[in-house]
């Protein structure tokens, strides 16, 4: 357990907690970051410029913090190209399918008491501890 | 102008978090799944915190409010069934979170620190995202499909 960060990961929590409640209070939304995405290849007249700007504010944030805190944002495992690339397509589809992420599934939905929400979280929780006992077990760690 | 401003703050302090919780370092997602190795239960503290703020604050405004500050109405998922997209979604879903140790926030967010493997995954992500959107909307031109569009896209979050 020598990586644990349970203060930090704390603080991060309450923080994405204040986004999202942010979102909710002020625009009406729900803080999935799948459904923002997926939204905006939907073009509904009205409905696209606010997802834009939430995704860029993002991207921002990631460029600003990692000027200074760069460690944050390392990998930290083995991972080839191919397996990358397999991982993208299977949540950008998966999670269009499923109708959210962790966010917006296992962050807002949970915080709704939504029983779809908490189902989706376990199913999607699940299969990744299949497949990183996969990679790891089977594997050894590098796919 | 009001909207466009808040939501990038609402992305930039989501951003933020994720990377102080260390969400952006994919080593501790797997670490979170891996009950056999140098197990890291960080993403349940990161929920946990997350959740702590947000479920009291929903409870309260769906309760009292009569709209949110800046929009006519909220726009809240009101499905309840639980049906095989939902949970054969959600798993493919884990499938390239385990895979990858990105999920979407994190992988954009990182995207933008700079990181070549968020890059690639997200490009990829973008790809299953707009992909498959694309084929939604192909699929409903051609039936006539849902007239709320917008309800169909934000089925959940």
């Amino acid at each position: 357990m020598e990586s644990f960060t349970p203060i930090a990961s704390s603080i991060g929590g309450l923080l994405i907690g204040i986004a999202a409640a942010g979102l909710l209070l002020f625009h009406g939304r729900i803080a999935g970051i799948s459904g923002i995405a997926g939204g905006v290849f939907r073009r509904v007249p009205g409905d696209t410029s606010w997802r834009v700007m939430f995704l860029l504010g993002l991207l921002a944030a990631g460029f600003g913090w990692s000027y200074f805190f760069p460690q944050d944002y390392l990998v930290g495992i083995s991972r080839s190209t191919p397996a990358l690339v397999i991982a993208g397509l299977t949540v950008g589809i998966g999670t269009q399918i499923g109708g959210g992420c962790t966010s917006g599934h296992g962050v807002c939905g949970i915080g709704r008491l939504s029983k779809r929400s908490t189902v989706a979280t376990i199913s999607f929780m699940a299969t990744a501890a299949l497949t990183v006992f996969g990679a790891n077990e089977v594997f050894g760690g590098a796919v | 102008m009001k909207v466009k401003v808040g939501a990038f703050l609402g992305g930039l302090v989501f951003g933020i978090g994720l990377a102080v919780a260390g969400m952006t370092q994919p080593a501790k997602i797997i670490g979170f799944f891996d009950f056999f190795g140098n197990y890291d239960p960080s993403l349940a503290f990161v929920m946990g915190g997350a959740i702590l703020v947000y479920a009291p604050v929903y409870r309260w405004a769906v309760r009292t409010w009569q709209r949110p500050i800046w929009a006519p109405a909220f726009s809240l998922p009101t499905r309840k069934d639980i049906d095989a997209r939902l949970v054969m979604g959600s798993a493919i879903f884990g499938v390239g979170w385990g895979l990858g140790g990105y999920c979407p926030g994190p992988a954009l967010t990182s995207v933008g620190a700079g990181s070549q493997e968020a890059f690639t995954f997200g490009a990829a992500m973008l790809v299953g995202v707009g992909g498959y959107q694309l084929f939604v909307r192909l699929r409903e031109s051609r039936t006539g499909g849902p007239a709320d569009a917008q309800a169909a896209a934000m089925i959940d979050g």
